[in-house]
């Protein structure tokens, strides 16, 4: 018991419990099990993307790319399926991350060969997916009329009383909670992240080991590149766009750490929630949807000061650093 | 983000002279960028090589450079900040308030300017006081100033700013040259001078290679972090009555996107992103580029979007390059 209060997830848990107690008392319908789970289900892109930005930044990183890459294999897809709808949709499903991890590779690449800044590469990719996704569909946008059925239809479908969409985002986080927590792989991610310098005399290459954290957030990205155009039902340049700091948010408010080395599945499942909580009650309580944005502004400035209190007390740092080093 | 890896450097036995390094230097590189541009646009199109649309073309960039200026001297001390357009977005929202209590031209101009240094004092009073990153403080505070827009204006927009409030962004100061230009000329040489002609800029240097032994040598690193944060939101107060003077009106949306032209902007200028080095000259010279650039593709009707794969291309490029030919040349040794 006493573990568990010391850990973070459990206090940002606890903390959406209370929101969800808030909120119940101003809107009594918010709690009821289907309400509940829409929510979840309408958060599940953004907790897809989290686990794959969580990765990246565990290695001291940052994928700014993620949400142009849902764009782009968004548009990618969509196009083939308007073009030839004789493509089952099945195996656009099962391409769809392969394509997601190409162009996140290409990120890993430039990272791990070329030695360039990920924040840089990542922001030039941003732009250059972006535009591609513009190129590729001439300037058009893929219409509902132009989808065929089942391409929308997938991720509607109903299973043991969840939306298949849902099922997605479960199944990612288990995936997710397999490789980081009981493979050689998830641990040198955290390694490289903890201590890089320590991780190269552990025969770690930490290059290689970013290169697949890349490759990881291009995964995912590909993968809700189908679930966000399925279930907007639309592709467009414009998709998601902006997207990549909500995925950052929900990473943050989870308590992972920019520096690094810090946060876990469930702290990166917890924020997504979190975000997707207030973005549905808001509207319900009688706020004005204009609120959100300053909202989850001051909820990451407020989980940053609670992380840097909590990360200073566990004393990581052995040697006494200067104040502001 | 810093001391990813072990690395080893090599000690040259001696530096280049001073005229090599000077053709070698990235600043000169970029200036080769600029003049090609500049050439093949003007025989793309029949237009650029007029006054009138030269002039016309720094409009594209002269409010976001004005930002790259003091942007450049953060990244250089190894600090980020995300927020600006964000604080271009409240500080506009103020001066729409204002407005609509009746403030004059001098008054608009003292509260877009004063709303953007708060703004940067607050991102520095969280970075330096409470010892946080300032990448995902400034991801905050850039959602919570932006927000406030929202929360003030909603889809609505302000709109009926005085005529003379209309020359900051549309005025001339002689034939083509516009205000905004010379102002950014001006603010250019001060940077110049701040960054490398004083104490204060070596000191910035100095906290971009190495706070601690800075801290150590007696620089007080968080006033100056500090300083530099209050100084980019300074920028950022003057580039919103820019625009607001160019656009005549305010929405929540204004200037959406920026923060990241911006960074592209000073990273492009031969800042390392990382911290330590970098120049007023090549991100003057990168504000150029990509003015050129957008303007250049603009009179061929390329859209805004196509463009910018030409600018996120040749950002990626221009820094992989050196890199790569690096390898070659020491490959070949």
């Amino acid at each position: 018991m006493n573990r568990l209060l010391k850990v973070r997830e459990t206090w940002l848990g606890l903390a959406i419990l209370a929101l969800l107690v808030a909120i119940t008392f101003r809107a009594p319908g918010f709690s009821t099990p289907e309400n509940l789970a829409s929510i979840f289900n309408d958060t599940s892109i953004l907790l897809i993307l989290a686990l794959g930005q969580m990765v990246v930044i565990l290695t001291r990183s940052i994928d700014l790319s993620i949400a142009a890459n849902v764009a782009l294999s968004g548009m990618v897809l969509a196009l083939i399926n308007s073009t030839w709808p004789d493509v089952p949709v099945p195996l656009l499903i099962a391409a769809a991350p392969l394509l997601g991890l190409a162009f996140g590779a290409i990120n890993g690449f430039l990272v791990w060969k070329l030695d360039i800044p990920s924040i840089v590469v990542t922001l030039g990719t941003l732009t250059i997916y972006r535009g591609l996704t513009f190129l590729i569909a001439g300037g058009q946008w893929v219409n509902a009329d132009e989808m065929t059925p089942d391409f929308i239809a997938i991720t509607r479908l109903n299973l043991l009383g969840l939306p298949l969409l849902s099922w997605f985002a479960i199944a990612t986080a288990i995936a997710f909670w397999v490789v980081m927590t009981r493979t050689p792989w998830g641990r040198a991610i955290y390694a490289i992240g903890v201590n890089p310098t320590a991780s190269v005399y552990a025969g770690i290459d930490v290059g290689r080991t970013k290169f697949l954290a890349f490759c990881m957030s291009g995964f995912v990205a590909g993968l809700c590149g189908y679930l966000w155009v399925s279930k907007f039902v639309i592709a467009s340049s414009e998709t998601a766009i902006g997207y990549e700091l909500q995925v950052i948010a929900a990473c943050v408010i989870g308590g992972v750490s920019i520096a690094g080395g810090i946060g876990t599945v469930g702290s990166a499942v917890l924020g997504a929630i979190f975000l997707g909580i207030i973005g549905r009650a808001l509207p319900v309580i009688g706020v004005s949807p204009f609120w959100q944005l300053a909202i989850s502004g001051a909820a990451i400035i407020l989980a940053v000061v609670l992380n840097a209190r909590s990360e200073r007390k566990t004393g990581r740092i052995i040697l006494k650093q200067a104040e502001g080093a | 983000m810093s001391n990813d890896a072990p690395t080893h450097r090599n000690i040259p036995d001696r530096l280049d002279s001073p005229l090599r390094a000077a053709i070698l230097s990235w600043p000169a590189l970029l200036l080769v960028v600029a003049v090609i541009i500049f050439t093949v646009n003007s025989f793309a199109s029949p237009y650029f090589l007029s006054p009138w649309s030269l002039s016309d073309a720094t409009f594209n960039f002269t409010e976001k450079a004005i930002i790259a200026l003091a942007m450049a001297l953060l990244i250089i001390s190894g600090e980020i900040d995300l927020s600006v357009a964000a604080i271009i977005a409240l500080a506009s929202t103020a001066m729409g308030l204002a407005l609509q209590y009746g403030a004059d031209t001098p008054a608009l101009v003292a509260i877009g300017i004063g709303t953007g240094l708060l703004c940067g004092a607050f991102n520095g009073a969280l970075v330096t006081r409470l010892g946080l990153p300032s990448i995902v403080v400034t991801i905050g505070t850039m959602s919570l100033f932006r927000g406030l827009s929202y929360i003030v204006l909603g889809d609505q927009a302000f709109k009926g700013y005085p005529a003379s409030f209309a020359f900051f962004g549309q005025g001339y100061v002689w034939w083509v040259v516009s205000f905004e230009f010379v102002l950014f000329l001006g603010l250019a040489v001060i940077y110049y001078v701040l960054l490398h002609r004083t104490s204060f800029g070596r000191r910035v240097y100095v906290i971009g290679n190495n706070a601690t032994a800075a801290q150590f040598s007696g620089v007080r690193v968080e006033r100056i972090k500090f300083l530099l944060f209050c100084l980019t939101g300074l920028m950022s107060g003057i580039a919103a009555v820019l625009l607001t003077s160019r656009l005549g009106s305010t929405r929540p949306s204004i200037a959406q996107g920026w923060e990241l032209e911006v960074i592209t902007m000073v990273v492009l200028g031969g800042v390392s992103i990382l911290g330590g080095s970098g120049s007023i000259a090549g991100v003057v010279i990168a504000a150029f580029i990509m003015g050129l650039v957008t303007f250049g593709m603009g009179l061929l009707n390329v859209p805004g979007i196509v463009q910018s794969i030409f600018i996120g291309l040749l950002l990626i490029l221009v820094i992989a390059l050196p890199i790569v030919l690096g390898r070659l040349r020491r490959l070949r040794k």
